[in-house]
């Protein structure tokens, strides 16, 4: 019987192997740089340059006294060509500063390239959580959040175990499998300073299964580390979502309206990971970052390292440009990504992946009545009931969204991905959120 | 490129191929062993009445639709399948025009006074089989095989008498049209659990609870699972997505319910059959299990 055997969620065809063995590249060519001054989740920050100000490579650029914030940096050295609103690819308007750098070529090394690998017990967590805050490190598995807050572990809160996220089960997405390949001993360094900073006695590093050259590498790197673990997931969409994860892990759950912290867990993306070992032992600020950019709507699918503020239109010439006529252009990975309305939006510390699709791969349909198969209630990872959530969302039924718990959804999609009738079911219990958030607010 | 002609969408970008059309499709192609086995057991006359129970409910639905003015769905295969799982659960001498009454009632009472597909609460086609058995009571209990006229197993079996389990399986017995072959049901059956259309919590709960209950009162357990329309009704009516249960307990809850009242029904009810009216009274407890079996959903603890 099928359905016993299934576990929840869903499985789309990964389309991985676009991009899987694509060595990670810098950018060649870069144009002018378009950086956000708000690419996190927190206070704005205030820009620290005006225009015509001259800017060196790595120098900041924009900063905030409050806690939860991330500081932007420069990429390039160059000059500052003006401070405007620009898009971004979450759809909203930002102002961003816009440099023009003095080179054309990226490199993504410091000018002296110097490396500083001290050892573990002469640095102190203070230490390390202020590199990571200085350089502007903010969750780069897409939800950008200042990673230095997420380190700063309130006193009451007991954490036995650092999760590093390499599961990456975005069909398309491959930069987490290029990085952990490519760049094993920097994520392993990331997650020991991580662990550091917070104290952490246990590290697991999740993988799904349908990396297995990822696995072998981290595997042999953590042989000789007793209070590190690989551990193996089997490949499913949203193995990766972080309640999720906890719970394939650990069997814990992560309380709704919580944080992992309640559950004594942190966890960070190994990009994040990757970024803080440079924070740390190069003083590299998050100025770069790698991301996949695959389809079938590519010319090359690769796997790139790109300045923080390119252009997506930049990252699509570089990867050998479009192929056959283009219907969307999604940010991110095709489950949980946002479609583009224009490609000069920038690249931020949270893009994983430039997707392009074809015209004939983007369906226009207009759905069917629901027939309650109940396939959305089967895959919904948080055991919701995604149907009715849809049908309250639609009729504004506060009191109904609120006993269906419908701020427990993690947006995760596969409710929408799964339905036959092709409703629309996510985005219509995301207006839900909204409707009883504004309800709240209102009492 | 122009960004103009940029498709912009909310995630996800990728869907599943299934369809509603498909899901249909596929139980309708279920459901062709069966009405083969009819055409051969019960003769050519079968055909006829599939044919034209389909044809009425494709009809029905069209003209239902055209006179409101709503947009025509006929081709959502929903009307085709109500029209053939009727067929199957009606006796081989039933006149047309009976068959053509009930398919008007099913489509029209069991499903379009409600809104249309989705929005029924009770199976359209035992809507509609109920209700010819309501008017012409003596038609719908006149089982017939090759002209003569027979008592079912079931009935056979309150007089004592018993039926041989491999004719039971195999469906050489009296009854309606679908509901005889065990062996050709179970095989369409099969097919959709691979297909993974089929709720199994459903027919699995209710042949279970059938068989551990008819054991208990010392009936034959195997004889109440093969006779009658045990099979057809559990994992082809009992199983109808749109009025059962959508939570994976209140799955349970049906089928076991399911199961108990087909029991009662047929040993101390009035009539010798009891699937049909376990199913429509199951059918209305739905909403009021789904809002009770809701899942506790990951997080919520306290």
């Amino acid at each position: 019987m099928v359905e016993i055997f299934a576990s929840k969620g869903v499985h789309p065809p990964e389309n991985k192997d676009l991009s899987s063995d694509k060595e990670l590249r810098p950018l060649s060519g870069i144009s002018e740089l378009r950086i956000p001054i708000q690419q996190h989740i927190g206070a704005p920050l205030e820009p620290t340059v005006e225009r015509g100000d001259k800017v060196e490579r790595w120098e900041k650029i924009a900063d905030s006294e409050a806690f939860v914030s991330a500081p932007i940096h420069s990429p390039v050295s160059g000059e500052v060509k003006g401070i405007e609103k620009i898009s971004v690819p979450a759809g909203d308007r930002v102002e961003a500063i816009i440099i023009s750098p003095d080179e054309d070529e990226y490199s993504e090394d410091g000018e002296d390239n110097k490396v500083t690998e001290r050892s573990l017990q002469s640095i102190s967590p203070d230490e390390i959580r202020n590199a990571v805050r200085e350089a502007g490190i903010a969750g780069m598995g897409g939800a950008m959040f200042p990673t230095h807050v997420k380190l700063s572990v309130p006193e009451d809160k007991n954490i036995d175990h650092f999760i590093l996220n390499g599961a990456e089960c975005e069909p398309y997405l491959t930069v987490d499998h290029r990085l952990m390949v490519e760049k094993t001993e920097k994520i392993l360094r990331g997650l020991k300073l991580l662990m550091k900073a917070t104290g952490v006695e246990d590290g697991i590093i999740a993988i799904e299964e349908n990396k297995p050259d990822a696995i072998d590498k981290m595997k042999k790197m953590v042989e000789n580390e007793d209070n590190i673990e690989v551990e193996v997931l089997p490949s499913r969409y949203p193995q990766g979502g972080e309640t999720v994860l906890i719970k394939s892990l650990l069997d814990r759950e992560v309380p709704v309206g919580g944080l992992p912290l309640d559950v004594g867990v942190i966890v960070n993306n190994v990009a994040t990971a990757a970024a803080v070992a440079d924070a740390v032992d190069r003083g590299k600020p998050l100025v770069d970052r790698p991301l996949t950019i695959s389809g079938q709507g590519i010319s090359e699918p690769g796997n790139y390292i790109v300045p923080i503020g390119t252009p997506i239109e930049r990252v699509i010439e570089a990867a050998g440009g479009f192929s056959g006529e283009i219907g969307k252009v999604v940010a991110g990975g095709p489950m949980l990504g946002k479609a583009q309305a224009s490609l000069s939006a920038p690249v931020v510390k949270g893009t994983s992946g430039i997707l392009i699709m074809r015209k004939e791969e983007v369906e226009k349909f207009e759905p069917d009545p629901c027939i309650k198969c109940a396939r959305c209630v089967d895959v919904c990872p948080v055991d919701l009931v995604p149907l009715n959530l849809e049908k309250y969302a639609r009729g504004k039924k506060v009191e109904k969204l609120e006993e269906y718990k419908v701020e427990n959804c993690i947006e995760c999609g596969s409710c929408s991905y799964i339905c036959p009738a092709q409703r629309p079911l996510v985005h219509y219990i995301r207006l839900g959120k909204i409707h009883l958030n504004e309800q709240q607010q209102s009492e | 490129m122009n960004s103009d002609e940029l498709v912009v969408s909310s995630s996800p970008h990728v869907r599943d191929k299934e369809t509603v059309l498909g899901i249909m499709w596929k139980v309708v192609l279920a459901l062709i062993p069966a009405t083969i086995w009819a055409t051969y057991f019960f003769g050519l006359r079968s055909l006829s009445i599939v044919a034209v129970s389909i044809l009425v409910c494709v009809l029905s639905e069209y003209a239902f639709q055209k006179i409101r003015g709503i947009k025509i769905t006929i081709s959502d295969g929903s009307a085709v399948l109500t029209g053939l799982l009727l067929a199957l659960t009606l006796p081989p001498a039933v006149p047309l025009w009976v068959v053509a009454v009930g398919a008007l009632v099913s489509i029209t009472f069991g499903k379009q006074v409600f809104g249309g597909l989705g929005s029924n609460p009770f199976n359209p086609a035992l809507v509609g089989r109920a209700f010819i058995t309501a008017a012409y009571p003596v038609i719908m209990t006149t089982w017939t095989i090759d002209g003569q006229t027979m008592a079912t197993p079931l009935a056979q079996y309150a007089d004592g008498i018993t039926t041989d389990y491999w004719r039971l399986f195999l469906g050489t017995i009296p009854g309606s049209l679908g509901e005889t072959s065990a062996l050709f049901l179970l095989v369409g059956a099969a097919y959709l659990i691979y297909s993974g259309i089929l709720n199994w919590r459903i027919p699995v709960g209710m042949i279970a609870t059938v068989l551990i209950f008819t054991g208990i009162i010392g009936h034959d357990p195997l004889f109440h699972l093969l006779a009658g329309s045990m099979i057809l009704g559990a994992f082809y009516m009992a199983t109808d997505m749109v009025t059962t249960p959508v939570t994976p307990l209140g799955r349970w809850i049906f089928g076991i319910g399911a199961g108990i009242l087909v029991v009662l029904i047929r040993v101390w009810g009035g009539y010798e059959e009891g699937v049909m009216y376990a199913i429509l009274l199951m059918n209305m407890t739905v909403p009021l299990v789904d809002r009770y079996t809701r899942p506790k959903s990951l997080g919520e603890v306290e």
